[in-house]
């Protein structure tokens, strides 16, 4: 059986040693069009775990690189002029030049043979049983057949550009500096005893302000080694025929070719995938690729030459690869994320923004953390708590979760929320049966606050007949007399708008009811799925409305209720005049965001004048759907609502209309109450499937939110 | 959780009659229900006529169909058949519906493939209408396990039936339902069902049950190997795979069969005996 491998990179040539160790009768070649010894690039980097899987899979030459190795345990962060150390983060790094050394050698030893300077096309190598394309991101074989293989490549927002330096360092290091044309970004780590990898990066706008766009590659050199002199102490920065590039994130819908008529075809390491730096290299998931490939070979007795064997063992290569290639891209999607954003994070104190920076992408949390460096922790526990209030040298800090918030001038105990949905069992408005009790339990359960599900303002701002309200006294009186000796609880406010006058949430959503409806109202005529088409609010209904908010405002601070969330999400009235797929008019109400704005803060300005305590507004921060708000909208809304005095704002997504395309992984929400919080300066709080403390550490650590609402499940 | 027991009715070559001696047998058996799937290019019984024979044959067993594929029915008929086997059952029906996976089924019946979510969301709300003057009317499950189809769960169901897999599979989909569900603004919680597949008996039976589904699954291409391989074939397995998926949250689990016998059924019924 003849197999050849296109590309005498690292997944290449271990994928070929592999193959050659195992089955010693096939005949392999490794194809590398560059002459031996003429890569570029400086260090790679392998974690712990890489490392067992090489010593598994051939144990010669796992013993030869990690002779080779530079070992370390930490993290450094540099950061407005401060150095903080993270533990307990054991990598290590080589040269890849020494990496490739090695893996030529041991191919050699084995019988592959490896072909420099020969530049080969999948085409050439019609009488091979089985090609392996390991020819990088720009793979040729991949693009001559990129109807199967289907790429789609995504450039990263930010720049960066590629060096070493003969700094010594003992760690992994991130340097953040900033000078006049924005922040910038080093990634560097050792990789022998003399080099380390150098890697720069920057925003776009920051890359054009500096100049760096028009600039040679010694002009570039120059400007970073002035940047970074401090970092560098004199050490010169190398290039290796650097340029600035951004960052491509590839996928590709299969990895494997078994179709008829050609020759089998499995794609390996950056040909079939890549994922952005900051989280490892794409030289440890290659050679994970190998070391799989490789073993499906085995498990299916492959090496004999029987064409179904060969095709069963190529599609548990990719079976067995590409679920978790994706979940580390997923993990890289969220740390490129992080790198592109980082000027956002410029206000955040250093521990926050190291924690932040360590949890990034979502790999690791607090409790992970915590037992790496328990110091780190403990310093990130203590000035949490400072910031809150508490003193500054105390021996013993509580971890985040339990730091009270100062909501206004109303003090929480602790950062969780509990937020008891309503079944609709009230009556007439006033809370009764199920939904009472669900209320008298999140009360009864040492929360930090406890926010209502939704509070009609009008029988005809109910979402359903069994809606509980704050717009008559009896409603009134029966939330007072929970409320009494209960503490801190804030009422949710809301009008239905068009998703009003259903059928019981029990039995599903949005389902209109058959008799006792009662007329709709929205920002323009524009029915919510199958319910009734709304009516256009007039001017008459637009003051009504606005009074019934001040109403139920005032009937919550007699009610007892300490705060007061308007609702200006989920589809309903307020959050239906924000988007742009629901608000159609074209009088004062409509158009631009800015006059979509007006109708809710108007409503808005009316509760803060009428409620004594805190308001806070909950709002959807992205419609997920095609033409509707997207983050910057939400932005610009919570900047409006932070001028008005607006102290906490719930940040939610989707439901602007029905056909909104969901996303349930747990950043979405994370992502954007992040991105709110730390541009408009206003406490977020965000839910979703919050289930652990731990996972409340996490986020208000690293500075993505200030409250969360814990699910209780069963 | 609740263990229940699949029909043998999509085995190829199965005589129809045997489902019913099968589902008395589940019945006395401790089974909490018998599952039927839905397929329509292949050897296999219709599983609407089905329940419906069964819920005559049985009294207190549960029945569920896991799933049918929505769209390719029409919702008034479908809704007609559904309430006819909820009366005659007397309220042991729950009926768990998707787009299904495959193209097949749709050219089969000359019907588009695309638009069929938004069909199966249309087909949810009228059910729901249907089954209003219903007591009790039965649970709705959606299957699938992309977040659209979670979200459906969410605003339009009962609650989710997972298609499969390791327990921690389950669970991630089953987090995810529940997420879906919270933000809806559901009260409570969805209802969480879950299948696996089984064959037990000496290597000649069980390489019947593996080369059924290998057929079964043959659609999935490079899969059906990968799915082969999940089918639970020894006791041991039986019993790590029942007590993983009620560790995960699972309320309702369905073993479906991979060979069309009844001593199947014996020998599985002692492993999942509470």
């Amino acid at each position: 059986m003849r197999i050849a491998t296109i590309g005498g990179g690292p997944g290449g040539l271990y994928a070929s040693l592999l193959l050659k160790r195992s089955s010693p009768e096939l005949d392999v070649t490794v194809f590398e069009k560059n002459p031996r010894g003429a890569t570029y690039g400086w260090g790679v980097v392998f974690s712990d775990r890489t490392l067992t899987s090489f010593r598994e899979a051939d144990y010669r030459s796992y013993v030869d690189i990690t002779e080779d190795f530079v070992i370390w345990d930490a993290i450094d962060i540099r950061y407005k002029g401060e150095l903080v150390r993270a533990g307990g983060q054991v990598f290590s790094g080589i040269a890849r030049r020494k990496l490739l050394d090695i893996l030529i050698e041991r191919c050699i030893a084995v019988g592959v043979t490896v072909r420099f300077e020969t530049e080969v096309v999948s085409a050439d190598l019609g009488d091979c049983d089985l090609v392996i394309a390991a020819d990088g991101i720009h793979s040729g074989t991949r693009e001559s057949r990129a109807t199967v293989f289907k790429p789609r490549i995504r450039e990263g927002r930010a720049r960066y550009i590629w060096f070493g330096t003969t700094l010594a360092l003992d760690s992994f290091t991130f340097i953040f500096r900033a000078n006049d044309h924005g922040l910038f970004q080093v990634h560097a780590y050792p990789f022998d005893g003399t080099t380390s990898t150098f890697i720069v990066e920057c925003s776009e706008q920051t890359w054009r302000n500096a100049g760096l766009h028009e600039a040679s590659e010694t002009e570039s050199i120059a400007y970073c080694e002035k940047l970074f002199a401090e970092d560098l102490r004199g050490n010169p920065l190398m290039s290796n025929q650097s340029k600035w590039i951004s960052f491509p994130t590839l996928r590709t819908k299969t990895w494997i070719d078994s179709s008829a008529g050609v020759v089998p075809t499995a794609l390996l390491g950056d040909s079939a995938h890549t994922a952005h730096f900051s989280i490892g290299s794409g030289t440890k998931l290659a050679m994970e690729d190998a070391i799989a490939l490789v073993n499906a070979f085995e498990d299916r007795d492959a090496a004999q030459g029987d064409p179904a064997a060969l095709r069963a063992a190529l599609a548990d290569y990719q079976m067995e690869r590409k679920p978790i290639v994706e979940r580390f891209q997923e993990a890289a999607k969220q740390s490129q994320s992080y790198f592109e954003s980082t000027s956002r994070y410029q206000d955040l104190e250093p521990e926050q923004f190291v924690f932040h920076l360590l949890t990034r992408s979502g790999r690791m949390d607090y409790g992970d953390l915590r037992q790496r460096d328990p110091y780190l922790i403990e310093h990130v526990d203590r000035t949490f708590a400072a910031r809150s209030g508490g003193p500054e040298d105390a021996v013993v800090a509580p971890p985040p979760v339990l730091v009270p918030f100062d909501l206004g001038d109303v003090r929480l105990d602790n950062r969780v929320v509990l937020s008891p949905v309503f079944a609709g069992t009230s009556v007439d408005g006033v809370l009764a049966g199920p939904d009472r009790e669900a209320l008298v339990s999140a009360l009864g359960a040492a929360a930090g606050l406890v926010l209502t599900d939704e509070i009609a303002v009008s029988a005809h701002g109910r979402v359903t007949p069994g809606d509980v309200g704050l717009y008559d006294d009896v409603q009134t009186q029966a939330f007072r007399g929970l409320l009494q000796r209960a503490d801190r609880v804030a009422a949710r406010l809301n009008h239905a708008g068009p998703r009003g006058a259903t059928k019981p949430r029990a039995t599903g959503l949005d389902r209109p009811l058959d008799s006792g409806a009662w007329p709709l109202v929205a920002a323009s005529p524009v029915a919510y799925g199958h319910n009734a088409t709304p009516a256009e609010l007039d001017a008459r209904t637009r003051a009504e409305i606005r009074e019934d908010f001040t109403t139920a405002a005032r009937n919550a601070e007699r009610a007892g209720f300490d705060a007061v969330v308007v609702e200006m999400g989920r589809g309903y009235l307020l959050g239906n005049f924000l988007s742009p797929l629901t608000n159609l008019r074209d009088d004062e109400l409509g158009g631009e965001a800015r006059a979509r704005m007006r109708f809710p803060l108007e409503v808005f300005d009316a509760v803060r004048a009428a409620f004594g305590g805190p308001v806070g507004a909950s709002i959807c921060a992205d419609d997920w759907q095609r033409g509707g708000a997207r983050p910057d909208d939400a932005v610009a809304l919570v900047d409006e609502l932070h001028t008005r005095g607006c102290r906490l704002v719930e940040v939610t997504a989707g439901y602007t209309t029905p056909r909104f395309r969901p996303h349930l992984d747990p950043f979405y929400l994370t992502v954007l109450s992040e991105q709110i919080r730390n541009e408009c300066g206003v406490p977020t709080l965000i839910g979703g499937g919050i289930t652990t403390t731990d996972r409340i550490n996490t986020l208000l650590g690293g500075a993505r939110a200030d409250l969360c609402i814990l699910r209780r499940d069963p | 959780m609740l263990v229940g027991i699949g029909l043998p009715s999509s085995i190829p070559g199965t005589d129809a009659r045997l489902s019913l001696e099968w589902a008395r047998r589940a019945e006395t058996g401790g089974f909490a229900s018998l599952g039927v799937v839905d397929r329509m290019r292949y050897d296999s019984h219709e599983p609407m006529a089905l329940l419906s024979a069964v819920a005559a044959a049985t009294t207190r067993i549960g029945l569920v169909t896991m799933v049918v594929i929505g769209p390719l029915r029409r919702t008034q008929v479908f809704a007609r058949e559904a309430a006819t086997i909820q009366r005659i059952s007397q309220g042991r029906l729950t009926l768990g519906l998707a787009v299904g996976a495959r193209t097949d089924d749709y050219d089969a019946l000359g019907q588009p493939h695309v638009g069929r979510g938004l069909r199966l969301e249309g087909q949810l709300a009228d059910l729901r209408d249907h089954f209003e003057d219903l007591t009790p009317a039965p649970h709705l499950l959606v299957g699938g396990g992309s977040d659209i189809s979670l979200l459906r769960v969410a605003r339009f169901a009962d609650g989710y039936v997972h298609g499969g897999g390791p327990p921690r599979s389950f669970r991630r989909a089953a987090d995810r339902a529940v997420t879906a569900w919270v933000d809806a603004g559901r009260p409570g919680r969805p209802k969480l069902w879950a299948q696996g597949y089984f064959a037990l008996g000496d290597a000649a039976t069980i390489e019947r049950g593996r080369s059924y589904m290998r057929d079964y699954y043959a659609f999935t291409g490079p899969f059906a190997d990968k799915i082969t391989e999940g089918l639970l074939t020894t006791p041991q397995s039986i019993v790590q795979f029942v007590r993983g998926y009620a560790e995960a949250g699972c309320e309702h689990l369905v073993l479906l069969p991979a060979v069309a016998e009844l001593d199947q059924q014996d020998r599985l019924a002692p492993l999942v005996s509470q």
